[in-house]
């Protein structure tokens, strides 16, 4: 992390919280089945640490084919503290929580 | 494509402190959604002076002015009197407190700042403790809540008094629009807030925001909780405009209280007379309610 000295008095705080890669509190791994994800978005809508982000349509497998036109969603990893708020929202049941150590690699 | 409910625009950032699950970040996401980037914040001592990080760290992309705990009602007055005399009549200023910030120690500059009528929100966000410096009580706690200065026990009850109705409050300063909210019902909040913005004067928002840990539950069911608050009938969603009042929800057939509490390890401790009691206050603070909205639209 660099640290940014204040050109003038006022102290400005100017580096983005992104440099903070929260997911390392993880205890529990948010992990999308994209066969069951209707893409509703409710999980993004509540995620309190705005880790959910959209993708195409075509990043992954739709559930029907009415659904395959719409965007996706993804959970950034770097971030996400698995507070489990998107699985237990999730209307669909397509989240679900597994403990960090047994989770697979990264899908980055 | 796709459909959203509430804007996608985002202006709070990944990577801040606040504990996982926390409804107090969901309700800050939800207010700059809402409001957009010509937002100048200002934030008192509370969770949220801590949650952008250490210096210097920012997680809001709109400037936030941090100010002393008991000022945050002075601290937005005097934004707004300089932004005006500069001209800038467009920008929103927002203060953005805790319960113990608002309901408490800084309830007497919050009412200097709405008597005075200048054009500001006042956001109350309400996790019902004093949580940043480690779960004491506050007006704001409900009755019958464990908190670490009502521990429960022979010598020291836990809190017995009813939570303070700082909603009220405010109403009774005659101001423009007052109004409840919550995490769990997101297309509520931004519609308010989008509806306070086209009015001149001070806007006060109580947002009730679930706190995993001072409450006692598990990270998941922050959102479950506060919709249950709506469902049960504990914290009532309504606005007040113009001293006329309104209710955002109806709950057909309210869930018994006891759905909420049972969530939470807060009310643990609680024996069934206590559940009754505590029903008994919910459903006459309902029936409060109810009857405020009917003589205000007869008018
Ligand atoms: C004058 C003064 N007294 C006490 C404190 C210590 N203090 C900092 S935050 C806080 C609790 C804030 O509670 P609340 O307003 O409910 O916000 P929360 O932490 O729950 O988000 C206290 C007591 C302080 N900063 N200034
Ligand atoms: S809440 Fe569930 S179904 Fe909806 S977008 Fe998220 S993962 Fe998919
Ligand atoms: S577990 Fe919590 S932090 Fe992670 S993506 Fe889901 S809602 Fe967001
Ligand atoms: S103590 Fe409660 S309000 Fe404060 S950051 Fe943690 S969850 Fe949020
Ligand atoms: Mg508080």
């Amino acid at each position: 992390m660099s640290v940014l000295l204040p050109e003038d008095p006022t102290p400005i705080a100017k580096v983005p919280s992104t440099e903070n890669k929260t997911g390392g509190w993880r205890t529990f791994r948010p992990v999308i089945h994209y066969e069951k994800c209707i893409r509703c978005y409710i999980c993004w809508k509540f995620c309190p640490d705005a880790a959910i982000y959209f993708a195409s349509p075509e990043a992954h497998a739709a559930p029907k084919e009415a659904l395959s036109k719409f965007d996706t969603v993804e959970i950034n990893y770097d971030f996400c503290k698995g507070c489990g708020i998107c699985a237990n929202e999730c209307p669909a049941k397509a989240i679900e929580l597994v403990l960090e150590e047994s989770a697979e690699g990264d899908e980055e | 494509m796709k459909k959203l409910t509430i804007p996608e625009e985002e202006h709070m950032l990944s990577g801040h402190t606040a504990c996982l699950g926390c409804g107090a970040t969901i309700a800050m996401r939800y207010v700059l959604k809402a409001l957009g980037k010509n937002t100048i914040l200002s934030i008192p001592a509370c969770c949220w002076a801590v949650i952008p990080g250490v210096y210097p760290h920012r997680t809001l992309d709109v400037p936030l002015l941090y100010t002393a705990f008991e000022v945050t009602g002075a601290a937005i007055s005097g934004i707004r009197e300089a932004l005006d005399a500069m001209g800038k009549e467009d920008v929103n200023v927002v203060g953005f407190a805790g319960d113990g910030g608002t309901a408490d120690i800084g309830l007497q500059a919050l009412s200097a700042a709405m008597e005075r009528g200048h054009n500001v929100f006042y956001i109350m966000y309400d996790n019902e403790a004093y949580m940043n410096t480690g779960i004491q009580r506050s007006g704001s706690t409900p009755m019958g809540a464990w908190t670490t200065t009502t521990p429960g026990g022979k010598k020291r009850m836990y809190k017995w008094e009813p939570k303070k109705n700082v909603a009220e409050i405010m109403v009774a300063h005659n101001i423009p629009y007052v109004a409840t909210a919550t995490i769990a019902y997101p297309e509520d909040m931004i519609a308010k807030l989008r509806r306070a913005k086209e009015i001149k004067g001070p806007k006060f928002f109580q947002i009730l925001s679930p706190c995993p840990t001072g409450w006692r539950h598990p990270p998941d069911k922050t959102v479950e909780i506060s919709r249950l608050a709506v469902q049960t009938n504990v914290f009532p969603l309504y606005e007040v405009i113009n001293g006329k009042y309104k209710i955002s929800i109806k709950p057909k057939n309210p869930k018994p209280v006891k759905e909420y509490l049972r969530l939470q390890g807060r009310f643990r401790h609680l024996t069934e007379e206590e559940i009754e009691m505590i029903q008994k206050n919910v459903d006459d603070n309902w029936k409060a309610l109810l009857k405020k909205e009917r003589c205000s639209q007869e008018e």
